[in-house]
């Protein structure tokens, strides 16, 4: 009896370290197998329940993810044969006579760098594009990606369901894209990650740094399937240097740090050396894009004598080339205000009140730039707009505290 | 898998007849279509007569009731279409983006369920 279940808990145990490190591993090569994403998920859980009795009696076996990847299969033609639809009997027939191949060691291929594009394809919804990448590549549970969009949870199990059925519906293939849709389709992919990286900001601080590790961990991970690639390495090298500063964003009542105040001590200077390597790396293949800029951009943030303002205005001009938005025009206007402009700023950023007016940063620097020219009443209306608009305790402590110091 | 591509235009945005627009829109037109052909893609394909043409039914409770003009009050009218036959939407995507109206309209991408009524 005792034996029976201490059997469990190893079992449980040996299949949670499986699903955090391997489950986007064996979900790519499930998918690769069925053609069917909604399938493999089913599947999936299928043989984790049946993992959970099996190895509860005999052990986990010596290549775990060859049984649960032929048991998911075994499980998937049984879902078929039982359902009341032809169409889904004859993909039954079709994967019983594909060739069977053995899966009993351990080096399942990974399909992921299929998986990743699938799950960032552009003709599904953004919002659907992240919690299907942190569901299926990162192994998120349901319940925790409901969490950082702050949805309850069956809505965000019906918005993966969704999304897993449109990608079978409307063709989305499951594929690495053709060369000339590679650096659009990247873009979006990057963008996703980025996405992951930022949603953990709005959330609280143990979800924030949770979150900033899947989005590095996805770019390493895309880094390894397809290295050399300089946008992917300015991507990652972005996240690392921004992450690096994570610690000294905030002081210890929790509000928000400026970078000029930050205590450089708290800095992670393994992952800043990192960062600036692979920028190195990624800026020597001659190939700029917005990511690569985006990276030298916070490098240009880190240095001895602190941020390097005519620089990254520069930046912001060749990110401007690639990325014509208001929020690039904005951060632009910021760093000349910094580099010394703050006039010219101001008359830049007046005219993206039509298109920012719901953007909380906008309001913040607005308010800033207003404040230093001495419109002393504008500029508390800003700062007013920006905290109602604010998301999290840090920023609305910050903007308050701002606020406070130009009243006085 | 065989894709319809549902061409909408706003009338006042697209180009008048006789214009030059006009006729670069009509080339890209033929291009689109020599390119689907070429490519043994092109399952059919036609333009609609202009909304003014279009009479809508509706049965209620049995009873016939035709309107006129279009069922849907947006500023986009279905203008045309294209049925292809493309091994999957990333292709789909690729014929949609040589329809010219695509510049100041919308091409919606539609799979088909393919039970084919008319039977041929």
């Amino acid at each position: 009896m005792m034996q029976a279940a201490s059997g469990a808990v190893a079992a449980t145990r040996a299949l949670e370290g499986l699903m955090r490190n391997d489950r986007g591993r064996l979900m790519a090569a499930l998918i690769a197998r069925l053609g069917n994403f909604q399938l493999a998920e089913e599947a999936l859980q299928d043989a984790m329940l049946s993992a959970v009795g099996h190895w509860g009696r005999n052990g986990v076996p010596a290549a775990p993810l060859g049984w649960l990847l032929q048991t998911a299969y075994r499980k998937a033609i049984d879902r078929l044969r039982q359902s009341k639809s032809e169409g889904r009997k004859v993909d039954a027939l079709r994967l019983l006579t594909a060739e069977t191949r053995e899966d009993d060691a351990n080096d399942i291929p990974d399909e992921r760098l299929r998986l990743i594009f699938t799950c960032c394809h552009p003709a599904l919804e953004p919002k659907s594009q992240v919690a299907l990448t942190l569901r299926t590549i990162c192994g998120l549970s349901t319940h925790d990606i409901a969490a950082v969009f702050l949805d309850a949870e069956p809505t965000m199990g019906q918005r993966l369901s969704r999304a897993r059925a449109k990608i079978t519906a409307a063709g989305i293939p499951y594929s690495v894209p053709e060369p000339q849709d590679w650096a659009e389709r990247l873009q979006a992919v990057l963008a996703v990650i980025y996405l992951v990286f930022t949603s953990g900001y709005a959330g609280t601080a143990e979800n924030r740094k949770n979150l900033a590790a899947e989005a590095i961990f996805l770019a390493r991970l895309l880094d390894s399937l397809r290295p050399a690639d300089p946008e992917i390495e300015g991507c990652l090298a972005l996240l690392l240097i921004t992450h690096a500063r994570h610690d000294a964003r905030e002081d210890h009542t929790g509000a928000a740090v400026p970078l000029p105040a930050q205590d450089r001590s708290r800095w992670d200077r393994a992952l800043i050396a990192e960062g600036l390597g692979l920028l190195d790396r990624a800026m020597n293949r001659r190939l700029p894009g917005p990511y690569q800029i985006k990276a030298a951009i916070a490098a240009c943030h880190i240095g001895e004598n602190g941020s390097d303002w005519p620089q990254i205005v520069l930046l912001y001009d060749s990110l401007l080339r690639f990325e014509p938005t208001p929020v690039v025009r904005l951060h632009r206007a910021v760093a000349l205000a910094e580099a010394g402009r703050p006039d010219t700023a101001l008359a830049l950023i007046m005219p993206l009140q039509a298109e920012l007016g719901a953007y909380q940063p906008f309001h913040a620097a607005l308010a800033e730039l207003l404040a230093r020219s001495g419109r002393k009443a504008e500029a508390l209306a800003a700062y007013e707009r920006a905290i109602a608009l604010a998301t999290n305790e840090a920023d609305i402590g910050f903007l308050k505290a701002r606020a406070q110091a130009v009243r006085e | 898998m065989q894709y319809m591509l549902l061409i909408y235009a706003d009338p006042q945005r697209e180009p008048k007849y006789g214009t030059p627009e006009h006729e670069a829109m009509m080339s890209s037109y033929f291009a689109a279509n020599r390119q689907m052909k070429a490519d043994g893609v092109l399952v059919a394909g036609e333009a609609l007569k202009s909304i003014d043409t279009a009479t809508s039914l509706r049965l209620n409770r049995g009873k016939v009731e035709t309107m006129d003009g279009p069922f849907a009050e947006t500023r986009e009218h279905l203008g045309g279409y294209y049925v292809i036959e493309v091994p999957d939407l990333d292709a789909a995507l690729r014929y949609a983006a040589l329809i010219p109206t695509a510049a100041y309209g919308t091409v919606e991408v539609r799979p088909l369920m393919t039970f084919n009524p008319a039977g041929n």
